[in-house]
């Protein structure tokens, strides 16, 4: 179904009658869907609705997938990602990921975050620095570890990793973050730190998270899009979608009656 | 994720209070209108002294719907369920408060001769218990037909309720010795005619919970 949602923010990533099928099973089926610029979109569904498999697609992750096949088109900033001419490398720069289990590099706090601009070029230290601060500002993270930045990224507690991870995605200043799960492996607290960050990010982000906590969806997100065998049943505002589901399979799905 | 069985255990009593304040709104209304007709001091008290259970009822829905939203964090139409539980218990409580109102003037007029035999209010209290039954089957069953359908009865009350102010002020012209007792009757009507505009209440209550849309049915 074609999406209804009708955002006022500007389409970045425009989905068309996207297939994917792993050898013979299809797993995500004639999917279309735009997602705002600058917006948080969660993608709601049980388990093996599809969510994780777009999620990846968006950064070609599906790629590493022998057997994965795509037809259609996924479109970001109006360019085919699955076009001929695209360096998996540059796109990745520009559309981050963050995983459900935190996964710093054995590394400290500074190179962890300093690793992809190293990657991507050979800054200046001054600005290497000034990079690095900014992403662990931006990941609110900053004060708590400014004094121990050469210390082992693997010393911080699993909340702190994670937003380390967001740190180091954002230090290569990509325009779309995608997170997978990103809080739930977490305890309240940090979900709750990482829940704020997402809102204090998303006026200068595209942000894309699946998430199996409804409530989550409900409380970070902008538009919401629910998922069910491989189909997108509903894109909705996200207000809207958790009061008034135009479709049934939605308002079951929300209300515990499934999955 | 919402625990299913429970949860629609518990929705399943809110709506069996609500089916019981509706049951008890209507006796207190008949029974004051009653007590009004008959010069009967012993009812009135009744449905004053009754009064409390209806409170006791709208409490009970609260603490419930509160406790479904606390532990459950319901949306969609469940959460519209337990919105539209509080809205329609808090209209049924005034409901009743008003059918008392109606007993306290058997109350004051103790002893008294009515200055006319009652005629529309019997009338306009007989199309408010109508309407009461018409609101909370139309809450059970979910149904916006009905829900809509007492906009009509309502406008019916309000038409009689015009009618009898009329006719109570040219009373009151003719015979100003009667003037008390006419206040106090045109104060029943009053108190008749805000119950059906409650009632009017609770079916756009209904619409809400089933369509989610807010509707005006009390133009």
């Amino acid at each position: 179904m074609k999406s209804t949602v009708d955002i006022e923010k500007k389409t970045i990533i425009d989905i068309e009658k996207l297939d994917l099928y792993y050898e013979s099973f299809h797993a995500l089926k004639s999917m279309d869907l735009q997602i705002p610029e600058k917006a948080v979109t969660a993608f709601i569904g049980p388990s093996g609705c599809g969510k994780s498999t777009l999620l990846r697609t968006l950064n070609r992750m599906n790629d590493m997938i022998p057997g994965t096949r795509i037809e259609g088109k996924v479109l970001i900033g109006g360019t085919d990602i699955y076009g001929g001419g695209i360096e998996v490398e540059s796109l990745r720069k520009r559309v981050g990921m963050v995983f459900q289990q935190p996964n710093p590099f054995p590394k400290s706090i500074y190179d962890n975050v300093a690793y992809g601009p190293r990657l991507h070029g050979s800054p200046p230290k001054a600005e290497l620095d000034e990079l690095v601060e900014q992403s662990l500002r931006q990941s609110a993270l900053w004060d708590e570890v400014k004094d121990f930045l050469k210390k082992s990224a693997l010393s911080l507690s699993g909340g702190q990793q994670q937003r380390l991870c967001i740190a180091r995605a954002l230090a290569v200043q990509p325009d779309i973050l995608l997170m997978d799960e990103a809080t739930s492996a977490l305890d309240p607290v940090s979900t709750q730190k990482i829940e704020e960050l997402v809102q204090e990010l998303r006026d200068r982000y595209t942000i894309v998270m699946v998430t199996h906590n409804m409530h989550q969806a409900a409380r970070v997100s902008n538009q919401t899009v629910f998922f069910l065998n491989g189909v997108i049943v509903e894109s909705e505002d996200t207000e809207q979608l958790f009061s008034n589901p135009k479709d049934s399979r939605t308002e079951d799905y929300i209300s515990g009656r499934f999955g | 994720m919402i625990r299913r069985l429970e949860f629609d255990k518990n929705l399943e009593e809110l709506r069996s209070l609500l089916r019981e304040m509706g049951e008890h709104v209507i006796d207190a209304l008949e029974g004051a209108v009653l007590s009004l007709q008959q010069h009967d001091t012993t009812r009135a008290q009744e449905i004053v002294a009754a009064d409390v259970r209806l409170n006791a009822m709208e409490e009970k829905i609260m603490d419930i719907g509160s406790r479904l939203i606390i532990t459950q964090q319901p949306v969609a139409k469940d959460l519209r369920r337990i919105i539209v539980a509080f809205k329609i218990s808090s209209d049924l409580e005034r409901m009743g408060d008003l059918a008392l109102d109606v007993a306290k003037v058997t109350l004051r007029i103790q002893g008294q001769e009515l200055i006319k035999p009652l005629v529309d209010i019997p009338r306009m209290a007989e199309i408010v218990k109508l309407m009461t039954t018409e609101a909370i089957t139309a809450y059970l069953d979910e149904n916006t037909d009905l829900a809509h359908k007492m906009a009509l009865d309502d406008d019916q009350v309000d038409h009689l309720y015009s009618a009898m102010i009329n006719e109570l002020y040219s009373y009151m012209i003719k015979k100003p010795d009667a003037v008390s007792q006419a206040m106090l009757l045109t104060l029943v009507g009053r108190y008749i005619e805000r119950i059906a505009d409650h009632a009017t209440n609770i079916g756009e209550s209904v619409v809400y919970l089933v369509t989610g849309k807010r509707p005006d049915l009390n133009r």
